[in-house]
């Protein structure tokens, strides 16, 4: 895979060629490359076991890479323990000290540095104030609700000014609502301060949501590294496309390619025009891509060159904002259509015979 | 009340038609060979004589006192005749724990008409002590580690420019204080008048101190056998039937010290309160095995002598070997022409005293 | 809702308060929650509570001195024990009831062993005496069954003392009735024969207790022959020629008989017995320890006596228990400590490893539960003799000169060593169980602030691991307290504990009240220990998981 970086600037963290293994057997980061501009907000986003926690933990000081470079500002970290890396770190359930309070949690990182008492106060102070938790101070960790307790973990890991903070899915124990807000309030605070953040989760939306770019991991490898927007409309891989968002997928043929249209045979052997993103030539089976928000139901509103298919209605969802709707189409009884909830939506029946249709640009062929 | 009667009456019934029903007699005893002695010499022959009769062994000798005591304070009697030694009877019978007997209609005659009272003797040191073996405390030396001139005399276990090296002791003034006492100059006849004086004390504990560095101080009979094979003493006290086995049956370099040995009884005591059926049994059992044959028979497997008279000339050879038990047995005259009587009466008043005194004297 | 407006108070939809409606709800979960624990409350109670009450009990009691000696104690009260003159012939005379009695239900010996604990030579004193009691009284025996032979025959004695109620309802008394109706004497016979009335009412007592045979069909006491003796000769002839019953005659033939004759000096008698009746001492243990309940044994447990003129320290020669207090204090600290040493980096390393390869460590540590104890100790013997395995190897290396192999047996470093590995799992087991629950992020997140390792351990894990120390600790000291067995099979004479005492006590002295008194302070030792470390840990701080 090609050297993956992301936007402008000189980065700040980079790892070359970085490979681990536990057992010595299977690898579970393969050969990663990656690097991170100063300022920037990367997420690492991917199933359970995909590896992305364990190169946060490489990068953290935790593990060691089995071979390859871990550099922070240009230097190489990987004979430097964790305690002198100078990176402040959120942990899934905050790994906030049970028998200090709140002050003493935030005091602790200023005072292994050898911070002068009236200076270490004024920084916790600040620290609180910024999370606005200024009065909890001479609490014990255990007496704050979830959401606290996360502020209280964030500010702690900024407290002594790092310049690189990563978390490791820290919003995982928190209900949507809280979690919501805490995603915006990581995003304000780590603008506001400029710091560079490492952010690691398995949900999609808090990665499309926070995010200046995310890298999508899987199998030990980033199989797209992109803003939000590109990962969603550009799936690189069909990978990425069924693990952001929702997506309908109609395997098939490629029949041809005619610069940047190819024609696909599907399955039951209609032939359908797609954007070709990676296939290459005739005859390569492909999986056809197509978001459920991109299909039309409503043959009016169908937009010029627009490819329609026979569809049987399965089953109707009513989700309040929108309908979702379960099809027949080319032979897959999976595939979703979600239609707005206007005015003028029908609501369709099961057993009903209909038409859909989508633009080529919006049916892209992955690999199979 | 009824059901019990019922069952009373059906066990008598039983055992009048001599039915294999069996009972119980649970006998409370110290394990180990001296134990083995017993089954061999007594209990299987009476088994065999009487098929209705299960003998039960308990191992609980060394803790009989503290738990008829306790037995007795719960009301629970589990046990029908408990082995222990003199000093322990004399606790037993004091606190009115062990049964008072009269020794010519519980046991049996010599063969040649003698009394049990006259056969036993002085051996019956109290009211309640039904006695069985004489045996005798005394020393073990290492053969290869005494040079060409073993230690024939009591008063070299305190020599220790003559035999250097650790010697083992038991844990407890009894035999120490009276060796000590004979090898400081007091005449074996005052021993127990000094031993009675504070001083006399003093003078005993202080003969001890001249080898107090050189002693481990042994609480289990097996301790000093085990001390003299492994090297770890020169010379030890212990019971002469422990000598004899690691001598005769593991063959280790050790010689017996046949001087000042002191003299003391090993029996039955009977349970008080016993119930009326129980107490039947137990006399019987006890006619038996303490008649004169038994108690010579019990000399075949170990080597203490027979606490009857009647008994002695009918010691004969370590059962299925060639050995003779004489010379192993306290009683033997060859090795009795210096022994010591052990004081029961003494020991009952002054045990407790002298003993903290001699803890203290240890731990100081 | 309406109840809401409603002044009064809140009701249930019966009508019924709702506060007692409540309260019957509750009662019934209450009642159903002491059923389920009731099994175990009175297994707490039957098993724990119980004896250690009747332990703590044992060690003031002191019941058996006035029970036997009923009155001499009650004679004795007068005396003063620092007069340098032994009692009286009327403590003597109260004396020779009591022993006569006390022999008779087979007491003395029992006296004389508690009384032996307490100066040396009781014991025999009252065994001797025990057997010489019965002849007190045999000449006026003699004297009187001269006159008649029915004085040789308890009904006649019944007759003369008894009051004629009595005589009534103890006609034709049998064993299988229940016990004897309750002596009650004649009244001209108490007032004219107040000595052998007295000694009567012991006769009486002792053979009801007995209950095998009424009192008129039991042998006479020597002894009562000697209190009527006495009495007739200081009675008026009038009072005794007042006393009616059937044996009216029998008295007064007897009465004219006698006139003459000197009653004997029980001091004479007794000291004829034994000397040790004439020695002021005994006398002095018997009037200090008349009371029912006595310090005597705790003064005992602390190294003090209770002597005429208070209390006051035990001459040095006979002071060990302070000190074996102290030793197993100290020693005990110091096994725990060394349990908590080797401990714990075994815990830790057990609560990092993955759960299949701690679970084979887990074994290991178990390894000792399963092997006996006696197994264990004697292995540390091999091991540890002068010719034992390590002297051996240390002299194989050069490292030990072979004429002076260490000593690391029979003192107290064999009782830390073998005690120290005895209890290791105690203190493991719970210190993993808390190792377990503390999350490993903690130690990352403490380095990721900047701590280094040792930062990290000694201010984030280890005070989140002080509630398995505090547990473990807790185990460990108070196993090692009690502990005897080890000690007294590896620790010689320097190492052992104030346990091998009450070992001791309870199992070869007897003297169970000495035992109980040391056991007690252990325990008052064990919970003061267990109140300091509140104090200054604070036992919510101890966890076991």
């Amino acid at each position: 895979m090609a050297d993956v970086t992301s936007g402008a600037g000189a980065a700040f963290v980079e790892f070359e060629h970085v490979q681990k293994s536990y057992d010595g057997e299977t690898l579970v980061v393969k050969d990663l490359n990656l690097s991170i501009a100063k300022g920037e907000f990367l997420t690492m986003l991917g199933p359970s076991g995909s590896g992305k926690t364990t190169c946060l933990m490489m990068l953290a000081g935790f593990e060691t890479a089995t071979h390859g470079e871990i550099k922070l500002a240009g230097k190489p970290i990987n004979n430097i323990p964790p305690h002198k890396r100078g990176i402040g770190m959120v942990f899934q359930n905050y790994a906030l000290f049970p028998h200090m309070t709140v002050a003493e949690n935030l005091a602790f990182p200023l005072e292994v540095r050898d911070i002068g008492k009236s200076d270490r106060d004024a920084k916790v102070k600040r620290a609180l104030d910024m999370v606005q938790m200024g009065k909890f101070g001479g609490r014990r960790p255990a007496q704050l609700s979830g959401g606290q307790q996360q502020r209280i973990a964030l500010a702690r890991a900024l407290v002594f000014e790092p310049e690189l903070v990563l978390m490791d899915e820290p919003l995982g124990a928190l209900d949507k609502q809280l979690r919501e807000h805490m995603q915006f309030e990581i995003t304000r605070l780590a603008h506001n301060l400029g710091i560079t953040t490492v952010y690691v989760t398995h949900d999609q939306t808090e990665a499309l949501t926070m995010s200046d770019n995310v890298a999508v991991f899987d199998d030990g490898r980033i199989q797209q590294l992109a803003p939000p927007a590109v990962l969603y409309e550009e799936p690189a891989n069909s990978f990425v496309a069924q693990f952001i968002g929702e997506n309908n997928t109609l395997m098939g043929t490629v029949k041809e390619i005619k610069g940047d249209i190819a024609v696909v045979a599907l399955d039951d052997g209609e032939l359908i025009d797609c954007k070709p993103v990676n296939v290459s030539k005739p005859g390569e089976r492909t999986r056809v891509s197509i978001r459920p928000e991109r299909v039309e139901v409503n043959k009016a509103r169908l937009q010029k060159g627009a490819h329609t298919l026979k569809a049987e209605v399965l089953e109707f969802i009513y989700m309040g904002d929108i309908f979702r709707t379960r099809l027949r189409v080319a032979g897959n009884d999976n595939f979703i259509v979600k239609t707005r909830n206007a005015p003028d939506q029908v609501r369709m029946q099961p057993g009903q015979q209909i038409e859909i249709g989508w633009l080529p640009q919006d049916c892209r062929a992955l690999d199979a | 009340m009824k059901l019990t009667s019922i069952l009373a009456a059906t066990t008598a019934l039983t055992m009048a038609a001599g039915a294999a029903s069996a009972v119980d007699l649970t006998l409370v005893s110290w394990g180990g060979a001296y134990q083995k002695s017993q089954l061999k010499a007594y209990a299987e022959p009476y088994m065999a004589m009487h098929p209705d009769v299960n003998i039960i062994w308990d191992e609980s000798s060394a803790e009989a006192v503290a738990k008829l005591r306790a037995m007795h304070e719960a009301g629970n009697l589990t046990w029908d005749l408990v082995d222990v030694d003199a000093a322990d009877s004399f606790r037993l019978c004091d606190e009115g724990l062990a049964l008072e007997y009269e020794p010519n209609d519980l046991l049996a005659p010599a063969p040649d008409g003698t009394s049990a009272a006259d056969d036993f003797g002085a051996q019956i040191v109290n009211a309640c002590y039904i006695p069985q073996i004489v045996y005798s405390t005394t020393f073990g030396y290492r053969t290869d580690m005494v040079g060409d001139t073993p230690p024939s005399n009591i008063c070299d276990v305190f020599d220790l420019e003559k035999y250097p090296g650790k010697r083992s002791l038991e844990k407890r003034p009894i035999n120490n204080m009276e060796w000590a006492l004979l090898c400081d100059g007091v005449a074996k006849d005052d021993i127990y008048s000094v031993l009675a004086t504070d001083e006399g004390q003093q003078q005993a504990l202080a003969k001890l101190g001249t080898i107090k560095d050189q002693v481990i101080w042994w609480s289990a009979g097996a301790d000093t056998p085990q001390l003299l094979a492994d090297g770890e003493v020169v010379m030890g006290s212990t019971y002469n039937g422990r000598l004899f086995s690691a001598i005769v049956e593991q063959n280790q370099p050790i010689g017996m010290l046949w001087d000042a040995q002191v003299f003391s009884f090993d029996g039955w005591v009977i349970p008080a309160d016993l119930p009326e059926d129980r107490l039947a049994l137990v006399k019987d059992f006890l006619f038996f095995a303490t008649d004169t044959q038994r108690l010579a028979d019990q000399a075949k497997y170990i080597s203490y002598g027979p606490a009857r008279a009647s008994s002695a000339p009918l010691v004969g050879k370590l059962d299925g070997t060639d050995i003779d038990m004489a010379p192993y047995m306290p009683t033997d005259p060859a090795n009795a022409q210096n022994v010591f009587y052990y004081n029961f009466e003494f020991w009952a008043d002054y045990r407790d005293d002298i003993d903290a005194k001699f803890q203290a004297w240890l731990a100081g | 809702m309406s109840d809401m407006t409603d002044t009064g108070p809140m009701r249930a939809a019966d009508g019924t308060p709702l506060k007692k409606s409540l309260a019957r709800a509750l009662r019934r979960q209450k009642l159903r929650a002491l059923a389920l624990i009731a099994p175990l409350l009175i297994f707490v109670l039957v098993t724990f509570v119980v004896p250690i009450g009747d332990m703590l009990f044992r060690s003031v009691e002191n019941q058996i001195v006035s029970d036997t000696l009923p009155n001499t104690i009650q004679r004795l009260a007068g005396w003063n024990p620092d007069s340098g003159e032994i009692p009286d012939e009327a403590v003597f005379a109260a004396l020779a009831v009591d022993f006569q009695a006390a022999a008779e239900e087979k007491n003395h010996t029992k006296l004389g062993t508690r009384l032996n604990y307490e100066n040396p030579g009781m014991s025999s004193l009252f065994r001797k005496t025990g057997r010489g009691a019965d002849d007190i009284g045999k000449n006026f025996q003699k004297t009187f069954t001269g006159f008649d032979k029915a004085w040789g025959k308890g009904e006649a004695w019944a007759a003369l003392l008894g009051s004629d109620k009595w005589l009534a309802a103890t006609e034709g008394w049998t064993k299988d009735a229940g016990p004897e109706p309750k002596f009650s004497a004649r009244d001209e016979a108490e007032f004219a024969l107040p000595l052998t009335t007295g000694v009567y009412r012991s006769f009486a007592r002792v053979a009801r207790a007995d209950g095998k045979k009424a009192a008129a069909d039991t042998k006479p006491w020597p002894v009562l022959f000697n209190a009527l003796a006495e009495d007739i000769s200081s009675a008026s002839p009038e009072a005794i020629a007042a006393i009616g019953g059937p044996s009216a005659d029998l008295l007064k033939s007897a009465a004219q008989g006698l006139s003459s004759a000197e009653p004997i000096s029980y001091k004479d008698t007794f000291v004829a017995i034994d000397k040790g009746w004439a020695d002021l001492g005994t006398w002095q243990t018997i009037q200090a320890y008349a009371g029912d309940y006595t310090p005597g044994y705790f003064l005992n447990a602390v190294d003090l006596e209770k002597g005429t003129d208070g209390i006051k320290k035990r001459p040095d020669q006979q002071r060990i228990y302070l000190m074996l207090f102290w030793r197993t204090i100290w020693m005990s600290m110091l096994i725990t400590g060394c349990c908590l040493l080797l401990g714990y980096p075994v815990a830790w390393i057990l609560a990092n490893l993955r759960a299949s390869t701690a679970n084979v460590l887990m074994i290991l540590v178990l390894l000792p539960f399963w092997t006996s104890l006696l197994v264990r100790t004697s292995a540390w013997k091999v091991l540890l003799q002068q010719q034992g395995v390590i002297n051996d190897v240390l002299v194989w290396l050069g490292l030990v000169d072979d004429a002076n192999r260490l000593v690391l047996i029979n003192n107290q470093f064999g009782t830390i060593v073998a005690m120290t590995h005895i209890l290791l799992p105690f203190m493991i087991l719970p210190l993993y169980s808390v190792m377990k629950t503390i999350p490993p992020a903690y130690l990352r997140a403490a380095k990721s602030l900047g701590a280094t390792n040792w930062t990290a351990f000694w201010r984030v894990y280890f005070p989140q691991s002080v509630p398995g120390i505090g547990a473990g600790a807790i185990l460990c000291y108070i196993l090692a307290i009690g502990y005897y067995i080890t000690p007294e099979l590896v620790g010689g004479t320097q190492g052992v504990f104030i346990s091998n005492r009450i070992a001791f006590h309870i199992s070869s002295s007897l003297n169970w009240g000495l035992a109980a008194a040391l056991g007690a302070i252990l325990l008052g030792a064990v919970l003061l220990l267990y109140y300091v470390y509140d104090k200054i840990v604070g036992i919510d701080n101890v966890k076991l998981g």
